[in-house]
């Protein structure tokens, strides 16, 4: 097991993502140390696929500008070796399968042991699919995440009994963004995970405002944001530090009220 | 590792979100495929609606201008709607009906699929929308303009390339986001499980009919079948009822655009890696990160970075061959069998002639070749009258 039982440690969780390299690689870095300091929890760092079937507009496009700004995965993971020079933050790689896959599952999961990364997240890896990488997750120490949706039902006692490290609900249907109002009974969600295993539960899609993850947070012990976050890069690109920080210390405070 | 195996290939790499769909899908098709009403519905709707069986048509003149082997042409261009893509979409829709869904959606590359969904949408009463990347929509403008005509709503697909596999992903986005009600007719052997043994199940009866055909009128089968494959649906659907003939070829051949060694092409088994995209373990055209890379054929139907896993499989296990065509060669076919035999084959079609016209000269004048015509080239004709440099609009 890693140690991403100390992410729930303080309070409710704030899990901010970002799209690795957008608007550049060396940005990405700073944001992430930012995010640290106004007191995220876990950082999700997302690896950009070409094609991200999963992800709404926002994060297609900050996905597109990452590559088209050249970053690959070994720099992502150059950067994250500067990060932990000086960091000792919880981190997690949220990307799609065929990254690993191509990476080379070993070669992929022994670098995120190096790099103290804590959980894997790959929203194109269903339950019945897992094997493709949990053996190499399990020897390295990561947690290989679970998600569960608004459309999972009886799925979820199955997933939840093999789920590691803490289960993702997905708030809404569809691919991720922001969204106005969140529809989806996510207490009955998560009190259905909880029957079946006492396990960290962190609600995400959708979620932009303090508003929002307050009362998500009502519901379970960690909140996940990424779309609000991209956005703010999106549109201060290498002036958004500040503006990061900003968003990520209100949304922290909101939920540690 | 779970279902819909074909040896390492196929499986289900989707979001969980989508999981209780496809395996209510499975289970909903494993119930109606073996359901005899359902069965003499499907092939009623075959026969009544999209004119089955199709023709196979000797083609005398190319035969005898090639001189080897005897061509035969499996005339699925005549069917409803003007393709191969009929046969699965009248099965999925039914069965989508069954399902008591109200909706379905599809992507579309060069339009047939869309223009296939649209129609069967239209007659079974089926809201209907179709995601088309853009830039299939401006080569394809008649077919987005015709499926609105049936009633359907095309949207443009604006990300990555702007191309099949954008709409594929823009599709199954939509999937996610309205599962309830709605069923994606996927339009290719490809996908998660089961989509590729669906998809191959209902254009099976394309090899079925010509292996009774040529033996009423060979009373032999054909030495090689030849099919285009770009997901590869009209090719597995002609090789399947042949795969335990091991003497018959089964001849696939991929759009290699500007040349297989030029980064302009979308040969997948001919430069692809194994990978997992759009919820299948199969070859795809990628980059040594695994991003998947901006395939490119004139051939819109063609133009998608990935094939089939059960076609995967064939080729691992040297089953079936593939055999890169270019851009070039695939209008020099076009060409040819409209002056040669008054037959204007599709472009995507055109590369399935084009290697049969190399095929042929190297065989005897006992042996015999199937090609498989997928589609009518109209769609393609202004396309076609631009890249040869006449000035045309629709």
């Amino acid at each position: 097991m890693s140690n991403i039982n100390k992410v729930f440690a303080n309070g409710k969780a704030f899990i901010p993502f970002i799209t690795a390299g957008d608007p550049n690689i060396d940005v990405t870095e700073k944001l992430i140390l930012a995010m640290e300091r106004a007191g995220a929890d876990l950082i999700e760092i997302g690896i950009p696929f070409s094609d991200p079937v999963a992800e709404g507009v926002v994060i297609q496009d900050a996905s597109l500008r990452a590559l088209n700004g050249g970053v690959t995965t070994d720099k992502i993971f150059d950067m994250v070796r500067n990060i932990r020079k000086i960091s000792n933050v919880h981190l997690a790689f949220m990307t799609y399968i065929n990254l690993v896959f191509t990476y080379g599952t070993q070669k992929f999961l022994s670098t995120c042991k190096e790099l103290n990364i804590d959980a894997l997240i790959l929203p194109d890896l269903p339950f019945e699919e897992k094997e493709e990488v949990l053996d190499e997750c399990k020897k390295n120490n990561v947690s290989l995440i679970s998600l569960i949706a608004p459309t999972s039902n009886e799925r979820i006692s199955m997933i939840a009994k093999e789920a590691e490290g803490f289960v993702y609900c997905v708030s809404s249907m569809g691919v991720t963004g922001v969204r106005s109002e969140i529809k989806t009974d996510v207490g009955e969600m998560v009190n259905l995970v909880k029957k079946t295993k006492n396990i960290p539960c962190a609600i995400g899609f959708g979620i932009s405002t303090p508003e929002q993850a307050k009362k998500m947070a009502e519901y379970a012990d960690g909140v996940i944001v990424g779309s609000a976050v991209v956005k703010i890069v999106e549109k201060y690109g290498a002036n958004s530090e500040k503006y990061v920080y900003d968003f990520v210390k209100s949304m922290k405070d909101a939920i540690s009220k | 590792m779970n279902k819909g195996r074909f040896g390492i290939h196929g499986g289900q790499y989707i979001p969980e979100t989508l999981m209780n769909a496809v395996i209510e899908l499975e289970e909903a098709y494993n119930k109606y495929s073996k359901n005899p009403e359902f069965i003499a519905e499907f092939n009623d709707l075959l026969e009544k609606y999209a004119g089955r069986p199709s023709l196979l048509y000797y083609a005398e003149k190319m035969t005898d201008d090639l001189g080897g082997a005897k061509i035969y042409l499996k005339r699925e261009d005549l069917n409803h709607t003007g393709s191969h893509k009929i046969n699965n979409v009248l099965g999925q829709v039914l069965l989508a009906k069954k399902m008591g869904k109200k909706r379905v959606i599809a992507e579309t590359g060069a339009g047939q699929h869309g223009v296939a969904t649209a129609t069967v949408a239209a007659l079974m009463g089926m809201e209907c929308e179709i995601f088309m990347g853009e830039e299939d929509t401006k080569r394809q403008a008649l077919n987005v303009f015709r499926m609105e005509l049936l009633g359907a709503k095309v949207h443009p697909v604006k990300s990555g390339t702007a191309t099949l596999k954008d709409a594929v992903s823009e599709t199954m986005r939509e999937w996610t986001a309205r599962v309830a009600d709605t069923h994606y007719v996927l339009g290719s052997v490809m996908g998660p499980h089961p989509f590729p043994t669906i998809v191959r199940d209902f254009q099976s009866v394309i090899g079925k009919e010509v292996k009774k055909q040529i033996l009423e009128t060979e009373g032999k089968l054909p030495d090689a079948v030849i099919a285009c494959v770009g997901g590869g649906s009209n090719a597995i659907g002609l090789f399947y009822d042949f795969i335990n003939d091991k003497d018959v070829r089964l001849i696939g051949c991929e759009a290699a655009g500007l040349g297989v060694d030029n980064p302009k092409n979308a040969a997948t088994m001919a430069n692809g890696k194994l990978g997992i995209f759009h919820g299948m373990k199969s070859y795809f055209c990628q980059d040594e990160y695994g991003q998947i890379a901006p395939v490119y054929s004139i051939s819109a139907g063609l133009d998608y970075p990935g094939i089939g896993p059960e076609h995967a499989w064939l080729s691992d296990i040297g089953r079936a061959e593939y055999v890169p065509i270019t851009d070039k060669e695939a209008v020099q076919a076009f060409s040819y069998l409209s002056k040669t035999e008054g037959i204007i084959p599709a472009i995507e079609s055109s590369h399935a002639v084009a290697y049969a016209m190399k095929l042929a000269p190297t065989m005897s004048k006992d042996n015999i070749i199937v090609i498989n015509i997928s589609g009518r080239g109209d769609k393609d004709v202004a396309a076609i009258a631009r890249y040869m440099g006449v000035d045309i609009y629709e």
